[in-house]
């Protein structure tokens, strides 16, 4: 750890100290939380990934009628597991993102989505889910 | 049905000469056969997929597919003999889509025949396509080969007839591969019987060649990589001495073999698709049963837009066909039925020393 971020820590944990100190009185604590929250944080993960499953099927992202679906059933071989990584055709390090922009562009002859842009956010949370269980390998072509 | 007398012995003959023949590029051969009940080459293209945009407009990638294989197919030195279209012309079934297909496929300058896919039925059952191309499944005898294609993707009827409100959606719902509304694929009871009918004046020492959309066989239900009948028309396959299913559907390269019967599928002109192994979901809940003797196709790069599809030429050497595989920015493939093993393997690629890195996908 360098001197810049111990100090920064310390610090940080002083005013928490404090903090803690002013709202004492609250018995809540940040890392504590109910089964209703998991659940509605679930739901709301879950209704993002619903609206990347619709756009993914959708002809809607591009010009020509094609949707993601067409060449990738369920997402497959998209592998988000393995991104950022270096895309040899485009010659640097990107992320799935990159990659979502590139097919919008190229097969569905589309514009690129803005890489904040809600629905890029529901099309990365529908693929990463349909790949949950496989383990991170990033940069592995 | 005259030529189904040739007895498999004299169809044999001239399988010496077609071997030593293939060892040179194939457009630089060129055989001359005296006797008319020889080998012979066909060629398959399938899987176009062609997609009205509006007017005259058409996604153009696909385009440029079909018309590929059928200005390379029309290269073929010595001509095959005919060529098969394997299923999925249009991508909704419509009538300026299949239009726009036939357009493509009459510039072929052997006889075509074609079979039925799922995206050419849905929308008006085979009606148009039927006035385009014909009967949706019936059989022919060439050079001692008894052929025959059926219609493999139809499907209960009440998904058929009583789900959708209208004929386009019934389409669009059938068309998502992965859609869980769609309905597993089936050749189907009235379609058995007239098969057997057909078989019974067929001697079971005549090669017999199948052509299906999807493959008579069952692999991923999720992807209708699957027919759900298939056991039941596999059994009216098994008393031949030599049978072979060749199919469409998958946009890949399988091949297998279960009982006598050997299995093959044909790439598409359109895009390629994943192995349903690369679907974590459905591998991990162990509902694939993908076959062992495939070696896959490398995985796709997208950049190259026709990487991974392609077209075939078949050869019917011995009884027993043997897939050439034209694969475009890849090494062709060769996928030939082995005597010594009784099942189909790649010629290069088999042995697992010989894969390498882009044959696996994830």
């Amino acid at each position: 750890m360098s001197r810049k971020i111990a100090a920064f820590v310390l610090a940080a944990a002083a005013v928490a100290a404090i903090a803690g100190g002013i709202t004492g009185g609250i018995t809540a604590r940040a890392d504590e939380f109910t089964k209703e929250d998991l659940a509605r944080w679930e739901q709301e993960y879950m209704s993002v990934v619903q609206t990347g499953r619709e756009l993914w099927t959708s002809p809607s992202l591009g010009t020509n009628g094609v949707a993601c679906a067409q060449c990738h059933p369920n997402a497959a071989n998209t592998h988000p597991e393995t991104y950022p990584k270096f895309q040899q055709q485009i010659g640097r390090v990107i992320a799935l993102r990159d990659m979502i922009n590139w097919c919008i562009q190229q097969p569905l002859e589309g514009k690129p989505l803005a890489l904040d842009d809600p629905r890029m956010v529901a099309i990365e949370a529908y693929v990463a889910y349909e790949r949950r269980g496989v383990e991170m390998a990033p940069g592995k072509h | 049905m005259i030529e189904s007398r040739v007895t498999r012995r004299e169809f044999m003959k001239g399988a010496g000469a077609l071997a030593a023949a293939s060892c040179l590029p194939v457009s630089l051969v060129e055989l001359a056969f005296a006797d008319e009940r020889q080998n012979f080459t066909f060629a398959y293209i399938s899987d176009a997929h062609i997609q009205h945009i509006s007017g005259t407009k058409f996604v153009r990638n696909w385009d440029r597919g079909l018309i590929r294989a059928v200005a390379e197919t029309n290269l073929m030195t010595p001509k095959p003999d005919f060529v098969v279209f394997g299923g999925d012309l249009a991508q909704l079934g419509t009538k300026a889509e299949l239009d726009h297909g036939a357009e493509m496929l009459a510039k072929l300058n052997v006889k075509y025949r074609c079979v039925m896919g799922e995206h050419d039925y849905y929308l008006d059952l085979g009606k148009y396509w039927s006035e385009l191309f014909g009967p949706h499944y019936y059989s022919w005898d060439h050079k001692g080969v008894h052929f025959v294609v059926l219609n493999s993707i139809l499907t209960y009827d009440d998904w058929t007839h009583n789900r959708w409100p209208t004929a386009e959606q019934r389409m669009l719902e059938m068309a998502g591969l992965d859609n869980p509304n769609g309905s597993p694929f089936m050749v189907g009871e009235a379609q058995r019987k007239w098969l057997a009918e057909d078989l019974a004046k067929v001697k079971k020492d005549t090669p017999l060649v199948v052509f299906s959309h999807s493959p008579i066989q069952k692999i991923y239900k999720g992807w209708n990589f699957w027919t759900e009948d298939a056991e039941e028309v596999q059994a009216l396959l098994a008393s031949y001495s030599d049978p072979t299913v060749i199919y469409g559907h998958v946009h890949q390269i399988q091949y297998n073999q279960i009982g006598k019967i050997a299995f093959h599928s044909v790439m598409a002109t359109a895009w390629p698709w994943p192995y349903p192994e690369s679907y974590a979901q459905a591998q991990a809940q162990g509902q694939i049963q993908f076959p062992k003797l495939t070696v896959p196709m490398n995985r796709a790069d997208p950049f190259f837009e026709r990487d991974a599809t392609g077209w075939q030429f078949i050869d019917v050497a011995s009884g027993r066909t043997t897939m050439k595989y034209n694969l475009y920015n890849n090494t062709n493939r060769v996928v030939a039925f082995n005597t010594k093993t009784g099942q189909p393997e790649d010629t290069a690629f088999q042995d697992q020393a010989g894969r390498i890195e882009p044959q696996i996908h994830y």
